[in-house]
């Protein structure tokens, strides 16, 4: 069950990625080993074996409802591409 | 109401999907402060900022209000939840995936009855799950740069989303009323749609009755609706247009893509919204940040303990337990909690609650709506009020001299008791003393005997009323009002020499 080109793009879009041919053509052959790959978990029979929600045999992890500090905007803020000292800023988003 | 009818030959079918946001202190995955209006990006950090390598760890009170909210919506719960991955990339969501559930939402096949014409109407819920919400993203003057502030961005969410049940916009807007109200009454949210911590977005079609058969029409998701008058106005008008769109295009469910449309408020019309490409690929999978949560029996029922008294319940005691009109018991409950509480301090001091009823619905409300107190905020202890409304059952003070007293009580406190000596506001209900202020009032205006004579029938009465008025204004307002009809319209007679009646 390999990958079309076309899935590849979709996926490629659907992560914001932009693909020159030559990238996707790559990326289509890399993508295809990885998931030849992972596909050999197929040979194991999973009849009736729930699956799994988390590798870890442990639930019920909570923390209580208290407020700690959050970081100092100016260091919220700087590692941002743009930012107006009060938000980050990105290009105009259109509803 | 029924929309089948000869003008509407279809049934209309809606169905909400709500989400409000929970009243913890804190986030759902980091301790940063949950609040509506802080200044941008204050409360965040490195988990709700979405950086490399931190973890998530769930608000246990984020869950706890969840359950009370699923359970009060008979729910059933999940004795065993996870959370998953929702995949999108959008500005105001910085890990580029939302913490959401898919499969296995904490709770599913719930119902939440409304009140309507005649009785209750069940309105089915499909599921309510708990997610994170966004941050927001405003979009500056010029359009050069849109601004992000992520101080929502992790906040606790609850998704509800209901059965098609309801069939008129009337309906959906009772449906979101009744929901706040429950939601408010566990303090489990605000549901303030100003400031966004209760969201609604629709599904509507509509069911055309015609030739003999029902045909459903494509089903439109209406969006941007930002107060529970828009929802009702977006459904009428949405019914109207699916209504026109099928004679003209006789198209069915199923036969073209569903469409989103925007209510705009301004125009009061929806509008087509671009289709998002890809929309749907949200390509979910387990959150491996977080372990799954159980539940058992013995914290449901702690739970459910824990709820106590929901609004329906409540009316319905105020009606058997107190003797309250319908519409009595409906308004009081509307109100709220804390104001229902009052209602039921003074309630229990007095003789009838229906005198209780009376003036938190008359000079209470209009109190708190004119000076814009919540009831918290009301000056008057319920203590004092019962003791007031209480002189007023056993006539020491007639209402409105009562209606001073209050007005004394609003501006400078005191005691009922204290301020009706103070002022002299006792009620007169001294027999020879009125019987001589009525004479006194008919000595000094003789016409009104001659009108009397002159009047027939319901005239007479009014002549008897305008004695009444002038009688209450020589004692100040102070008089037995029974007292004093009864003695002017004796004295009346007397005088006149002949009845109401010939
Ligand atoms: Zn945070």
């Amino acid at each position: 069950m390999a990958l079309t080109k076309e899935e590849v793009e979709k996926v490629a879009l659907l992560a914001r990625l932009r693909l020159s041919p030559d990238e996707l053509e790559l990326m289509t052959t890399q993508l295809n080993k990885i998931v030849e790959y992972v596909e050999q978990l197929r040979e194991v029979d999973t009849t009736d074996v729930e699956p799994l929600a988390h590798p870890l045999p442990v639930t019920n992890v909570f923390r209580r409802d208290e407020v700690r500090p959050s970081l100092p905007r100016e260091e919220a803020l700087r590692n941002a591409p743009d930012h107006d000292d009060e938000f980050f800023l990105v290009p105009p988003v259109l509803e | 109401m029924s929309t089948t009818t000869d003008v509407a030959p279809y049934t209309v079918v809606i169905g909400l999907e709500v989400h409000v946001q929970l009243l913890t202190q804190s986030k759902l995955f980091c301790a940063c402060r949950n609040r509506f209006g802080d200044p941008p990006n204050t409360n965040v950090c490195p988990v709700c900022l979405g950086m490399p390598g931190v973890l998530p760890v769930m608000n246990r009170q984020a869950f706890e209000l969840a359950l009370r909210a699923a359970v009060a919506l008979n729910c059933k719960i999940a004795r065993f939840t996870k959370w998953d991955r929702k995949n999108y990339y959008y500005p105001d969501l910085p890990k580029n995936y939302q913490i959401s559930q898919y499969d296995l939402p904490f709770s599913s096949d719930g119902y939440l009855e409304i009140p309507v014409e005649g009785g209750t109407k069940r309105v089915g819920i499909i599921r309510v799950h708990l997610e994170e919400d966004a941050g927001k993203l405003l979009h500056g003057e010029g359009g050069k740069r849109s601004q992000v502030d992520l101080n929502r961005a992790g906040t606790p969410l609850l998704e509800i989303v209901t059965r098609p049940d309801m069939n008129s916009p009337a309906e959906a807007r009772t449906f979101l009323e009744e929901l706040r109200l429950l939601l408010r009454y566990l303090e489990v949210s605000d549901c303030n749609m100003q400031e966004g911590s209760l969201r609604c977005d629709a599904n509507i079609n509509l069911h055309v009755h015609h030739n003999g058969e029902i045909i459903a029409t494509p089903i439109v998701e209406v969006k941007n609706m930002n107060s529970f008058r828009a929802v009702e106005r977006a459904m009428a008008y949405e019914m109207e247009r699916q209504y026109e769109e099928w004679k003209r295009t006789g198209a069915r469910l199923g036969e073209v893509p569903k469409e989103t449309r925007g209510w705009d408020e301004n125009r009061n019309i929806t509008v087509s919204q671009r289709r998002k490409e890809e929309a749907s690929d949200y390509r979910y999978f387990p959150e491996p940040d977080l372990v799954p949560v159980t539940v058992t029996e013995e914290e449901l029922e702690r739970v459910r303990e824990s709820i106590g008294e929901l609004p329906a319940q409540r009316r319905l005691r105020f009606i058997s337990g107190y003797a309250l009109p319908e519409y009595d018991a409906r308004v009081i409950v509307e109100q709220g909690k804390k104001f229902a509480d009052y209602f039921e301090r003074v309630a229990r001091g007095l003789e009838h609650a229906k005198n209780a009823s009376n003036w938190m619905l008359q000079d209470v409300l209009r109190t708190l709506n004119e000076r814009g107190w919540t009831i918290e905020e009301f000056p008057i202890a319920a203590e004092k009020l019962c003791d007031l409304i209480r002189r007023v059952e056993r006539r020491e003070v007639n209402t409105h001299a009562a209606r001073e007293v209050f007005a004394e009580m609003l501006e400078g406190g005191g005691d009922p008791g204290e301020i009706i000596e103070r002022k002299g506001l006792a009620m007169v209900s001294d027999e020879d003393a009125l019987r001589q202020v009525v004479a006194a009032v008919l000595d000094k205006n003789p016409k009104v005997i001659e009108d009397f004579k002159k009047k027939k029938g319901k005239k007479r009465a009014q002549v008897a009323g305008f004695v009444r008025g002038l009688v209450m204004r020589e004692t100040r307002g102070k008089a037995d009002a029974s007292l004093v009809e009864k003695l002017v319209n004796e004295m009346i007679v007397e005088r006149a020499g002949v009845g109401f009646d010939s």
